[in-house]
Protein backbone atom coordinates (compact mmCIF):
# COMPACT_ATOMS: atom_id res chain seq x y z
CA UNK A 1 0.00 0.00 0.00
CA UNK A 2 2.97 2.36 0.14
CA UNK A 3 5.73 3.00 -2.37
CA UNK A 4 7.81 0.03 -1.30
CA UNK A 5 4.90 -2.41 -1.22
CA UNK A 6 3.05 -4.10 -4.01
CA UNK A 7 -0.19 -2.33 -4.84
CA UNK A 8 -3.12 -3.64 -6.78
CA UNK A 9 -3.89 -1.85 -10.06
CA UNK A 10 -7.35 -0.91 -8.87
CA UNK A 11 -5.92 0.62 -5.69
CA UNK A 12 -3.37 2.78 -7.50
CA UNK A 13 -5.88 3.75 -10.14
CA UNK A 14 -8.60 4.83 -7.74
CA UNK A 15 -6.10 6.68 -5.60
CA UNK A 16 -4.79 8.56 -8.62
CA UNK A 17 -8.32 9.49 -9.64
CA UNK A 18 -9.00 10.74 -6.13
CA UNK A 19 -5.92 12.96 -6.15
CA UNK A 20 -6.74 14.25 -9.62
CA UNK A 21 -10.25 15.19 -8.48
CA UNK A 22 -8.84 16.81 -5.39
CA UNK A 23 -6.55 19.08 -7.37
CA UNK A 24 -9.34 19.81 -9.83
CA UNK A 25 -11.47 20.84 -6.85
CA UNK A 26 -8.64 23.07 -5.64
CA UNK A 27 -7.98 24.84 -8.89
CA UNK A 28 -11.25 24.91 -10.83
CA UNK A 29 -12.71 28.03 -9.15
CA UNK A 30 -9.45 29.94 -9.47
CA UNK A 31 -8.89 29.07 -13.12
CA UNK A 32 -12.44 29.93 -14.15
CA UNK A 33 -12.21 33.24 -12.29
CA UNK A 34 -8.98 34.08 -14.08
CA UNK A 35 -10.28 33.14 -17.52
CA UNK A 36 -13.42 35.25 -17.15
CA UNK A 37 -11.29 38.33 -16.48
CA UNK A 38 -10.68 38.34 -20.24
CA UNK A 39 -14.27 37.82 -21.34
CA UNK A 40 -15.70 40.65 -23.41
CA UNK A 41 -18.99 40.67 -21.50
CA UNK A 42 -20.60 42.97 -18.96
CA UNK A 43 -21.17 40.06 -16.54
CA UNK A 44 -18.64 37.69 -15.00
CA UNK A 45 -20.24 34.62 -16.56
CA UNK A 46 -20.30 32.54 -19.72
CA UNK A 47 -20.96 32.54 -22.69
CA UNK A 48 -17.59 33.55 -24.02
CA UNK A 49 -17.96 36.72 -26.02
CA UNK A 50 -14.40 37.16 -27.16
CA UNK A 51 -11.07 38.18 -25.68
CA UNK A 52 -10.58 41.63 -24.19
CA UNK A 53 -8.20 43.47 -21.90
CA UNK A 54 -10.84 46.07 -21.11
CA UNK A 55 -11.30 44.82 -17.54
CA UNK A 56 -7.71 45.77 -16.92
CA UNK A 57 -7.17 48.85 -19.08
CA UNK A 58 -10.65 49.96 -20.13
CA UNK A 59 -11.17 53.71 -19.78
CA UNK A 60 -14.94 53.67 -19.84
CA UNK A 61 -17.56 54.89 -20.42
CA UNK A 62 -18.93 51.36 -20.64
CA UNK A 63 -16.11 49.32 -19.21
CA UNK A 64 -13.89 50.62 -16.46
CA UNK A 65 -10.81 48.45 -16.12
CA UNK A 66 -9.09 48.05 -12.78
CA UNK A 67 -6.36 50.54 -13.65
CA UNK A 68 -9.01 53.24 -14.14
CA UNK A 69 -11.31 52.23 -11.32
CA UNK A 70 -10.82 54.90 -8.64
CA UNK A 71 -12.67 53.13 -5.80
CA UNK A 72 -10.85 49.84 -6.18
CA UNK A 73 -7.47 51.50 -6.71
CA UNK A 74 -8.03 53.54 -3.57
CA UNK A 75 -8.83 50.42 -1.55
CA UNK A 76 -5.78 48.60 -2.93
CA UNK A 77 -3.69 51.56 -1.79
CA UNK A 78 -5.29 51.39 1.68
CA UNK A 79 -4.69 47.65 1.94
CA UNK A 80 -1.11 48.16 0.87
CA UNK A 81 -0.53 50.80 3.55
CA UNK A 82 -2.05 48.57 6.23
CA UNK A 83 -0.09 45.53 5.06
CA UNK A 84 3.25 47.36 5.09
CA UNK A 85 2.65 48.68 8.60
CA UNK A 86 1.46 45.31 9.91
CA UNK A 87 4.38 43.49 8.29
CA UNK A 88 6.98 45.75 9.86
CA UNK A 89 5.39 45.79 13.31
CA UNK A 90 4.56 42.11 13.52
CA UNK A 91 7.92 40.98 12.14
CA UNK A 92 9.78 43.04 14.75
CA UNK A 93 7.49 42.02 17.61
CA UNK A 94 7.35 38.40 16.43
CA UNK A 95 11.15 38.19 16.37
CA UNK A 96 11.31 39.65 19.87
CA UNK A 97 8.71 37.17 21.08
CA UNK A 98 10.72 34.31 19.57
CA UNK A 99 13.86 35.43 21.45
CA UNK A 100 11.87 35.94 24.64
CA UNK A 101 10.35 32.47 24.66
CA UNK A 102 13.33 30.56 23.31
CA UNK A 103 16.29 32.25 24.97
CA UNK A 104 15.03 33.82 28.18
CA UNK A 105 13.75 32.35 31.40
CA UNK A 106 11.36 34.14 33.69
CA UNK A 107 8.43 33.68 36.02
CA UNK A 108 5.08 33.01 34.37
CA UNK A 109 6.79 32.18 31.08
CA UNK A 110 4.36 29.36 30.40
CA UNK A 111 1.38 31.56 31.14
CA UNK A 112 2.65 34.26 28.80
CA UNK A 113 3.38 31.69 26.10
CA UNK A 114 -0.13 30.34 26.46
CA UNK A 115 -1.49 33.86 26.07
CA UNK A 116 0.63 34.40 22.98
CA UNK A 117 -0.89 31.28 21.40
CA UNK A 118 -4.42 32.36 22.27
CA UNK A 119 -5.00 34.40 19.06
CA UNK A 120 -4.69 31.12 17.13
CA UNK A 121 -7.92 29.90 18.72
CA UNK A 122 -9.81 33.18 19.05
CA UNK A 123 -12.07 33.78 16.04
CA UNK A 124 -11.00 36.88 14.10
CA UNK A 125 -14.45 38.39 14.49
CA UNK A 126 -14.09 38.30 18.29
CA UNK A 127 -10.65 39.89 18.16
CA UNK A 128 -12.16 42.63 16.01
CA UNK A 129 -15.09 43.43 18.29
CA UNK A 130 -13.10 43.24 21.52
CA UNK A 131 -10.45 45.64 20.21
CA UNK A 132 -13.20 47.90 18.86
CA UNK A 133 -14.93 48.02 22.24
CA UNK A 134 -11.74 48.48 24.21
CA UNK A 135 -10.45 51.33 22.05
CA UNK A 136 -13.88 52.96 22.15
CA UNK A 137 -13.93 52.80 25.96
CA UNK A 138 -10.40 54.19 26.20
CA UNK A 139 -11.34 56.95 23.75
CA UNK A 140 -14.43 57.90 25.75
CA UNK A 141 -12.44 57.85 28.96
CA UNK A 142 -9.78 60.17 27.56
CA UNK A 143 -12.45 62.50 26.28
CA UNK A 144 -14.34 62.58 29.57
CA UNK A 145 -11.38 62.95 31.87
CA UNK A 146 -8.87 64.95 29.87
CA UNK A 147 -11.13 66.43 27.24
CA UNK A 148 -8.96 65.20 24.39
CA UNK A 149 -10.23 63.42 21.33
CA UNK A 150 -7.84 60.77 20.08
CA UNK A 151 -8.63 60.06 16.46
CA UNK A 152 -6.44 56.96 16.47
CA UNK A 153 -8.91 55.22 18.72
CA UNK A 154 -11.94 55.47 16.45
CA UNK A 155 -12.33 52.99 13.58
CA UNK A 156 -9.86 53.63 10.80
CA UNK A 157 -6.56 52.55 9.36
CA UNK A 158 -4.53 52.69 12.62
CA UNK A 159 -7.05 50.52 14.43
CA UNK A 160 -7.11 48.06 11.53
CA UNK A 161 -3.31 47.84 11.78
CA UNK A 162 -3.50 47.14 15.53
CA UNK A 163 -6.26 44.58 15.10
CA UNK A 164 -4.36 42.62 12.45
CA UNK A 165 -1.09 42.98 14.34
CA UNK A 166 -2.67 41.34 17.39
CA UNK A 167 -2.90 37.91 15.76
CA UNK A 168 -0.43 38.06 12.84
CA UNK A 169 2.41 38.59 15.34
CA UNK A 170 1.62 35.19 16.86
CA UNK A 171 1.96 33.51 13.47
CA UNK A 172 5.26 35.27 12.72
CA UNK A 173 6.57 34.39 16.18
CA UNK A 174 5.68 30.71 15.71
CA UNK A 175 7.47 30.59 12.34
CA UNK A 176 10.63 32.14 13.83
CA UNK A 177 10.46 30.02 17.01
CA UNK A 178 10.37 26.87 14.86
CA UNK A 179 13.75 27.82 13.35
CA UNK A 180 15.25 29.18 16.54
CA UNK A 181 14.58 25.80 18.18
CA UNK A 182 17.04 24.22 15.75
CA UNK A 183 19.72 26.81 16.43
CA UNK A 184 22.94 25.50 17.87
CA UNK A 185 23.63 27.74 20.87
CA UNK A 186 27.28 26.80 21.03
CA UNK A 187 27.69 29.22 18.12
CA UNK A 188 26.62 32.04 20.44
CA UNK A 189 28.91 30.83 23.20
CA UNK A 190 31.82 30.78 20.77
CA UNK A 191 31.11 34.39 19.86
CA UNK A 192 30.91 35.38 23.55
CA UNK A 193 34.25 33.70 24.18
CA UNK A 194 35.71 35.70 21.32
CA UNK A 195 34.60 38.87 23.10
CA UNK A 196 31.30 39.76 21.45
CA UNK A 197 28.54 41.30 23.53
CA UNK A 198 24.90 40.21 23.49
CA UNK A 199 23.85 42.76 20.90
CA UNK A 200 26.66 41.79 18.55
CA UNK A 201 25.89 38.11 18.99
CA UNK A 202 22.23 38.64 18.16
CA UNK A 203 23.00 40.87 15.21
CA UNK A 204 25.83 38.91 13.63
CA UNK A 205 25.02 35.34 14.59
CA UNK A 206 21.45 34.63 15.63
CA UNK A 207 19.61 37.03 13.31
CA UNK A 208 21.78 35.90 10.38
CA UNK A 209 20.75 32.36 11.10
CA UNK A 210 17.09 33.35 11.46
CA UNK A 211 16.97 35.42 8.28
CA UNK A 212 15.09 32.92 6.08
CA UNK A 213 12.38 32.47 8.67
CA UNK A 214 12.11 36.21 9.28
CA UNK A 215 11.68 36.84 5.56
CA UNK A 216 9.20 33.98 5.29
CA UNK A 217 7.29 35.27 8.29
CA UNK A 218 7.20 38.77 6.85
CA UNK A 219 5.87 37.48 3.51
CA UNK A 220 3.11 35.57 5.27
CA UNK A 221 2.33 38.59 7.47
CA UNK A 222 2.01 40.79 4.39
CA UNK A 223 -0.37 38.44 2.61
CA UNK A 224 -2.45 37.72 5.69
CA UNK A 225 -2.83 41.41 6.35
CA UNK A 226 -3.62 42.25 2.73
CA UNK A 227 -6.33 39.62 2.63
CA UNK A 228 -7.76 39.91 6.12
CA UNK A 229 -11.49 40.36 6.30
CA UNK A 230 -12.94 39.13 9.60
CA UNK A 231 -11.00 41.33 12.02
CA UNK A 232 -10.85 44.29 9.65
CA UNK A 233 -14.62 44.30 9.14
CA UNK A 234 -15.25 45.76 12.59
CA UNK A 235 -12.32 48.15 12.77
CA UNK A 236 -12.45 49.73 9.35
CA UNK A 237 -13.47 53.38 9.08
CA UNK A 238 -14.24 55.38 5.96
CA UNK A 239 -11.05 54.18 4.22
CA UNK A 240 -12.06 50.65 3.21
CA UNK A 241 -9.41 48.05 2.47
CA UNK A 242 -9.55 45.88 -0.66
CA UNK A 243 -11.25 42.80 0.88
CA UNK A 244 -14.02 45.04 2.24
CA UNK A 245 -14.76 46.78 -1.07
CA UNK A 246 -14.42 43.48 -2.94
CA UNK A 247 -16.86 41.86 -0.55
CA UNK A 248 -19.49 44.51 -1.24
CA UNK A 249 -18.99 44.08 -4.99
CA UNK A 250 -19.21 40.30 -4.81
CA UNK A 251 -22.32 40.48 -2.63
CA UNK A 252 -24.14 43.01 -4.79
CA UNK A 253 -22.88 41.76 -8.15
CA UNK A 254 -20.48 43.62 -10.38
CA UNK A 255 -18.76 43.64 -13.75
CA UNK A 256 -15.81 41.30 -14.49
CA UNK A 257 -13.54 43.97 -13.03
CA UNK A 258 -13.52 41.81 -9.86
CA UNK A 259 -12.17 38.99 -12.00
CA UNK A 260 -9.39 41.26 -13.17
CA UNK A 261 -8.53 42.13 -9.55
CA UNK A 262 -8.74 38.44 -8.65
CA UNK A 263 -6.45 37.61 -11.58
CA UNK A 264 -3.82 40.06 -10.34
CA UNK A 265 -4.15 38.89 -6.73
CA UNK A 266 -3.85 35.23 -7.70
CA UNK A 267 -0.80 35.88 -9.87
CA UNK A 268 0.95 38.03 -7.26
CA UNK A 269 0.18 35.82 -4.27
CA UNK A 270 1.11 32.59 -6.02
CA UNK A 271 4.37 34.16 -7.16
CA UNK A 272 5.15 35.16 -3.58
CA UNK A 273 4.09 31.67 -2.44
CA UNK A 274 6.35 29.89 -4.92
CA UNK A 275 9.34 32.13 -4.14
CA UNK A 276 8.76 31.67 -0.43
CA UNK A 277 8.39 27.89 -0.67
CA UNK A 278 11.37 27.52 -2.97
CA UNK A 279 13.71 29.63 -0.83
CA UNK A 280 12.34 27.91 2.29
CA UNK A 281 13.32 24.54 0.79
CA UNK A 282 16.83 25.66 0.00
CA UNK A 283 17.54 26.91 3.51
CA UNK A 284 15.96 24.26 5.68
CA UNK A 285 19.51 23.56 6.96
CA UNK B 1 32.48 35.74 32.01
CA UNK B 2 29.41 34.05 33.44
CA UNK B 3 28.59 36.98 35.69
CA UNK B 4 28.91 39.70 33.07
CA UNK B 5 26.84 37.84 30.50
CA UNK B 6 24.16 37.35 33.13
CA UNK B 7 23.72 41.09 33.63
CA UNK B 8 23.53 41.64 29.90
CA UNK B 9 20.95 38.90 29.54
CA UNK B 10 18.67 40.82 31.91
CA UNK B 11 18.96 43.80 29.58
CA UNK B 12 18.10 41.62 26.65
CA UNK B 13 15.22 40.26 28.65
CA UNK B 14 13.70 43.71 29.18
CA UNK B 15 14.05 44.62 25.51
CA UNK B 16 12.31 41.41 24.46
CA UNK B 17 9.79 41.34 27.26
CA UNK B 18 8.33 44.84 27.13
CA UNK B 19 6.97 44.86 23.54
CA UNK B 20 5.59 41.35 23.87
CA UNK B 21 3.95 42.20 27.18
CA UNK B 22 2.45 45.44 25.83
CA UNK B 23 1.11 43.59 22.80
CA UNK B 24 -0.57 40.89 24.86
CA UNK B 25 -1.85 43.30 27.51
CA UNK B 26 -3.33 45.99 25.29
CA UNK B 27 -4.46 43.98 22.30
CA UNK B 28 -5.48 40.73 23.93
CA UNK B 29 -6.09 40.74 27.69
CA UNK B 30 -7.67 44.15 28.23
CA UNK B 31 -9.89 44.01 25.10
CA UNK B 32 -11.29 40.65 26.18
CA UNK B 33 -11.90 41.86 29.72
CA UNK B 34 -13.70 44.81 28.17
CA UNK B 35 -15.71 42.43 25.99
CA UNK B 36 -16.77 40.54 29.11
CA UNK B 37 -17.63 43.75 30.96
CA UNK B 38 -19.67 45.11 28.05
CA UNK B 39 -21.65 41.89 27.88
CA UNK B 40 -22.98 42.55 31.41
CA UNK B 41 -23.96 46.15 30.79
CA UNK B 42 -27.50 47.07 29.85
CA UNK B 43 -29.52 50.23 29.51
CA UNK B 44 -32.82 50.38 31.33
CA UNK B 45 -36.05 52.07 30.36
CA UNK B 46 -34.83 55.50 31.51
CA UNK B 47 -31.56 55.32 29.62
CA UNK B 48 -29.50 54.54 32.71
CA UNK B 49 -26.93 51.82 32.21
CA UNK B 50 -25.95 49.25 34.78
CA UNK B 51 -25.16 45.64 35.49
CA UNK B 52 -27.49 43.07 33.97
CA UNK B 53 -27.78 39.49 32.79
CA UNK B 54 -30.31 40.58 30.18
CA UNK B 55 -27.90 40.13 27.24
CA UNK B 56 -27.33 36.50 28.09
CA UNK B 57 -30.95 35.97 29.05
CA UNK B 58 -32.19 37.16 25.66
CA UNK B 59 -29.89 34.64 24.00
CA UNK B 60 -31.86 31.80 25.62
CA UNK B 61 -35.23 33.52 25.21
CA UNK B 62 -34.98 34.01 21.46
CA UNK B 63 -34.92 30.63 19.69
CA UNK B 64 -33.26 32.14 16.61
CA UNK B 65 -30.18 33.05 18.65
CA UNK B 66 -29.48 29.77 20.33
CA UNK B 67 -30.57 27.78 17.29
CA UNK B 68 -28.08 29.65 15.14
CA UNK B 69 -25.51 29.07 17.85
CA UNK B 70 -26.14 25.32 18.00
CA UNK B 71 -26.26 25.09 14.22
CA UNK B 72 -22.93 26.89 13.89
CA UNK B 73 -21.32 24.56 16.43
CA UNK B 74 -22.74 21.42 14.85
CA UNK B 75 -21.82 22.43 11.32
CA UNK B 76 -18.32 23.43 12.39
CA UNK B 77 -17.75 20.00 13.92
CA UNK B 78 -19.15 18.33 10.79
CA UNK B 79 -16.94 20.39 8.48
CA UNK B 80 -13.86 19.67 10.61
CA UNK B 81 -14.59 15.96 10.44
CA UNK B 82 -15.16 15.99 6.67
CA UNK B 83 -11.98 18.00 6.14
CA UNK B 84 -10.09 15.39 8.15
CA UNK B 85 -11.56 12.54 6.10
CA UNK B 86 -10.40 14.20 2.86
CA UNK B 87 -7.06 15.39 4.23
CA UNK B 88 -5.84 12.00 5.47
CA UNK B 89 -5.67 10.26 2.05
CA UNK B 90 -4.30 13.42 0.40
CA UNK B 91 -1.50 13.64 2.97
CA UNK B 92 -0.93 9.91 2.64
CA UNK B 93 -0.64 10.11 -1.13
CA UNK B 94 1.81 12.98 -1.03
CA UNK B 95 4.04 11.56 1.70
CA UNK B 96 3.89 7.81 1.03
CA UNK B 97 2.65 7.13 -2.48
CA UNK B 98 3.68 9.87 -4.89
CA UNK B 99 6.98 9.44 -6.69
CA UNK B 100 9.75 11.31 -4.92
CA UNK B 101 10.26 13.49 -7.98
CA UNK B 102 6.75 14.91 -8.09
CA UNK B 103 6.41 15.14 -4.32
CA UNK B 104 7.83 18.66 -4.10
CA UNK B 105 5.79 19.77 -7.07
CA UNK B 106 2.58 18.43 -5.54
CA UNK B 107 3.38 20.23 -2.28
CA UNK B 108 3.70 23.56 -4.08
CA UNK B 109 0.55 22.84 -6.07
CA UNK B 110 -1.23 22.11 -2.82
CA UNK B 111 -0.09 25.28 -1.08
CA UNK B 112 -0.46 27.90 -3.79
CA UNK B 113 -4.30 28.19 -3.82
CA UNK B 114 -4.33 28.89 -0.11
CA UNK B 115 -2.24 31.98 -0.47
CA UNK B 116 -5.12 33.44 -2.43
CA UNK B 117 -7.61 35.23 -0.22
CA UNK B 118 -10.73 33.49 1.02
CA UNK B 119 -12.91 36.08 -0.69
CA UNK B 120 -11.45 35.36 -4.13
CA UNK B 121 -11.81 31.62 -3.64
CA UNK B 122 -15.43 31.98 -2.57
CA UNK B 123 -16.01 34.26 -5.54
CA UNK B 124 -14.59 31.54 -7.78
CA UNK B 125 -17.21 29.11 -6.48
CA UNK B 126 -19.97 31.66 -6.95
CA UNK B 127 -18.95 32.05 -10.59
CA UNK B 128 -18.97 28.28 -11.03
CA UNK B 129 -22.16 27.44 -9.18
CA UNK B 130 -24.68 30.23 -9.55
CA UNK B 131 -27.65 30.06 -11.85
CA UNK B 132 -25.78 31.87 -14.62
CA UNK B 133 -22.56 30.13 -13.62
CA UNK B 134 -20.10 28.08 -15.62
CA UNK B 135 -21.30 24.64 -14.50
CA UNK B 136 -24.92 25.42 -15.33
CA UNK B 137 -23.80 26.82 -18.68
CA UNK B 138 -22.05 23.59 -19.67
CA UNK B 139 -24.74 21.32 -18.29
CA UNK B 140 -27.45 23.09 -20.28
CA UNK B 141 -25.24 23.23 -23.39
CA UNK B 142 -24.73 19.49 -23.14
CA UNK B 143 -28.49 19.03 -22.62
CA UNK B 144 -27.97 17.34 -19.28
CA UNK B 145 -30.09 20.02 -17.69
CA UNK B 146 -33.09 21.49 -19.45
CA UNK B 147 -32.74 24.77 -17.63
CA UNK B 148 -30.16 26.09 -15.16
CA UNK B 149 -30.68 25.38 -11.47
CA UNK B 150 -29.50 27.47 -8.54
CA UNK B 151 -26.71 25.54 -6.86
CA UNK B 152 -25.74 28.29 -4.45
CA UNK B 153 -27.47 29.33 -1.25
CA UNK B 154 -28.04 25.97 0.36
CA UNK B 155 -26.40 24.18 3.26
CA UNK B 156 -24.61 21.55 1.18
CA UNK B 157 -22.88 24.19 -0.94
CA UNK B 158 -22.00 26.18 2.14
CA UNK B 159 -20.40 23.12 3.74
CA UNK B 160 -18.50 22.42 0.53
CA UNK B 161 -17.27 26.03 0.53
CA UNK B 162 -16.17 25.81 4.15
CA UNK B 163 -14.31 22.57 3.43
CA UNK B 164 -12.63 24.19 0.46
CA UNK B 165 -11.49 27.35 2.21
CA UNK B 166 -10.05 25.59 5.26
CA UNK B 167 -8.66 22.37 3.79
CA UNK B 168 -5.02 23.36 3.88
CA UNK B 169 -4.89 23.92 7.62
CA UNK B 170 -5.59 20.22 8.07
CA UNK B 171 -3.43 18.86 5.24
CA UNK B 172 -0.23 20.67 6.21
CA UNK B 173 0.06 19.58 9.88
CA UNK B 174 -0.82 16.01 8.92
CA UNK B 175 1.80 15.94 6.17
CA UNK B 176 4.24 17.30 8.76
CA UNK B 177 3.88 14.30 11.05
CA UNK B 178 3.19 11.69 8.38
CA UNK B 179 6.52 12.48 6.74
CA UNK B 180 8.33 11.23 9.82
CA UNK B 181 6.31 8.01 10.04
CA UNK B 182 8.76 5.21 9.34
CA UNK B 183 7.66 3.18 6.29
CA UNK B 184 9.01 0.00 7.84
CA UNK B 185 6.24 0.07 10.46
CA UNK B 186 3.67 -0.16 7.69
CA UNK B 187 5.74 -2.78 5.87
CA UNK B 188 6.03 -4.88 9.00
CA UNK B 189 2.30 -4.74 9.65
CA UNK B 190 1.66 -5.64 6.03
CA UNK B 191 4.02 -8.60 6.15
CA UNK B 192 2.30 -9.83 9.27
CA UNK B 193 -0.94 -9.84 7.34
CA UNK B 194 -2.63 -6.71 8.66
CA UNK B 195 -5.48 -5.32 6.59
CA UNK B 196 -5.44 -1.75 5.29
CA UNK B 197 -8.11 -0.69 7.75
CA UNK B 198 -6.06 -2.14 10.61
CA UNK B 199 -2.93 -0.36 9.41
CA UNK B 200 -4.83 2.92 9.31
CA UNK B 201 -6.51 2.43 12.67
CA UNK B 202 -3.57 0.98 14.57
CA UNK B 203 -0.54 2.69 13.03
CA UNK B 204 -1.16 5.69 10.83
CA UNK B 205 -3.89 7.51 12.75
CA UNK B 206 -2.40 7.08 16.25
CA UNK B 207 0.98 8.19 14.95
CA UNK B 208 -0.47 11.27 13.23
CA UNK B 209 -2.64 12.27 16.18
CA UNK B 210 -0.68 15.43 17.11
CA UNK B 211 -0.97 16.68 13.52
CA UNK B 212 -4.61 15.67 13.33
CA UNK B 213 -5.37 17.54 16.53
CA UNK B 214 -3.58 20.74 15.59
CA UNK B 215 -5.24 20.66 12.16
CA UNK B 216 -8.64 19.99 13.68
CA UNK B 217 -8.34 22.79 16.21
CA UNK B 218 -7.29 25.37 13.63
CA UNK B 219 -9.90 24.26 11.09
CA UNK B 220 -12.65 24.15 13.70
CA UNK B 221 -11.75 27.60 14.94
CA UNK B 222 -11.58 29.08 11.44
CA UNK B 223 -14.89 27.52 10.38
CA UNK B 224 -16.63 28.61 13.56
CA UNK B 225 -15.41 32.16 13.11
CA UNK B 226 -15.87 32.42 9.38
CA UNK B 227 -18.15 35.07 8.04
CA UNK B 228 -17.59 35.33 4.30
CA UNK B 229 -18.31 31.78 3.22
CA UNK B 230 -21.63 31.27 5.08
CA UNK B 231 -22.74 34.77 4.14
CA UNK B 232 -21.97 34.49 0.43
CA UNK B 233 -22.67 30.79 -0.19
CA UNK B 234 -25.29 29.94 2.43
CA UNK B 235 -28.98 30.60 1.97
CA UNK B 236 -30.88 33.61 3.20
CA UNK B 237 -32.03 31.84 6.36
CA UNK B 238 -28.73 30.04 6.82
CA UNK B 239 -27.49 32.38 9.52
CA UNK B 240 -24.05 31.74 10.95
CA UNK B 241 -23.42 32.92 14.48
CA UNK B 242 -20.83 35.46 13.36
CA UNK B 243 -23.57 37.06 11.27
CA UNK B 244 -25.65 37.47 14.43
CA UNK B 245 -22.70 39.21 16.07
CA UNK B 246 -22.27 41.44 13.04
CA UNK B 247 -25.98 42.29 13.02
CA UNK B 248 -25.98 43.25 16.68
CA UNK B 249 -22.89 45.41 16.46
CA UNK B 250 -23.11 47.02 13.05
CA UNK B 251 -26.81 46.88 12.11
CA UNK B 252 -28.59 47.35 15.47
CA UNK B 253 -25.68 49.08 17.17
CA UNK B 254 -26.39 46.98 20.26
CA UNK B 255 -22.82 46.48 21.44
CA UNK B 256 -23.76 44.89 24.74
CA UNK B 257 -25.78 42.18 23.03
CA UNK B 258 -22.98 41.71 20.50
CA UNK B 259 -20.44 41.44 23.31
CA UNK B 260 -22.50 38.73 25.00
CA UNK B 261 -22.74 36.81 21.72
CA UNK B 262 -19.03 37.21 21.12
CA UNK B 263 -18.25 35.95 24.57
CA UNK B 264 -20.55 32.96 24.15
CA UNK B 265 -18.85 32.07 20.87
CA UNK B 266 -15.45 32.34 22.52
CA UNK B 267 -16.61 30.22 25.44
CA UNK B 268 -17.98 27.51 23.18
CA UNK B 269 -14.88 27.32 20.98
CA UNK B 270 -12.59 27.14 24.02
CA UNK B 271 -14.76 24.48 25.60
CA UNK B 272 -14.89 22.27 22.51
CA UNK B 273 -11.14 22.58 21.95
CA UNK B 274 -10.51 21.80 25.63
CA UNK B 275 -12.69 18.68 25.51
CA UNK B 276 -11.09 17.50 22.26
CA UNK B 277 -7.61 17.90 23.76
CA UNK B 278 -8.62 16.04 26.92
CA UNK B 279 -10.15 13.14 24.97
CA UNK B 280 -7.08 12.68 22.78
CA UNK B 281 -4.66 13.43 25.66
CA UNK B 282 -2.83 16.16 23.76
CA UNK B 283 -1.41 19.39 25.17
CA UNK B 284 -2.40 22.78 23.78
CA UNK B 285 1.12 24.21 23.70
CA UNK B 286 2.39 21.05 21.97
CA UNK B 287 -0.38 20.98 19.42
CA UNK B 288 -0.23 24.63 18.32
CA UNK B 289 3.15 25.28 16.79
Amino acid sequence: MIRSLQRSKAYSFSFNIFIFLYFLFLFAPLIVTMILAFNDSMFPSLPWKGFTLDWFFGRGPEKYGIFHDAINLRSIYNSFKVAVAVTILSTVAGTMAAFLFEQEDFKFKNLLYFLMLAPMVIPGVILGISILMFSNTVGLFLEDVFGIYVKLLSPGIPLVVLGQFSFITTIVALIIIARLKKFDRTLEEAAYNLGANRLEVIWFITLKYLRPSIIGGAAIAFLMSFENFNTTLFLVGPDATLPITLYLQVRDGSTPVINAIAFLLIVVSSTIAVINLYSGKKSTY
Amino acid sequence: MKRSSKIKIRWGFIIFFVPVFLWLLFLLILPHIELLRMSFVGTDFYGKSGFTFENYWSFFKEPIYWRTFARTALYSITVTFLVLVIALPVAFYITKLAGTKIQGFLMILLLVPFWVSELIRVYGWIILLRESGAINYFLTKLHILREPIEMLYNDATMIMGLIYTNMLFMVIPIIGVMESLDDSLIEAAYDLGAKKTAIWAKIIIPYCLPGIMSGSIIVFMLVLGSYLTPKLMGGKNALWFTEQIYNQIITYFNWNQGAAFGFLLLLMSSLIIFVALKITRQKFTKVIK
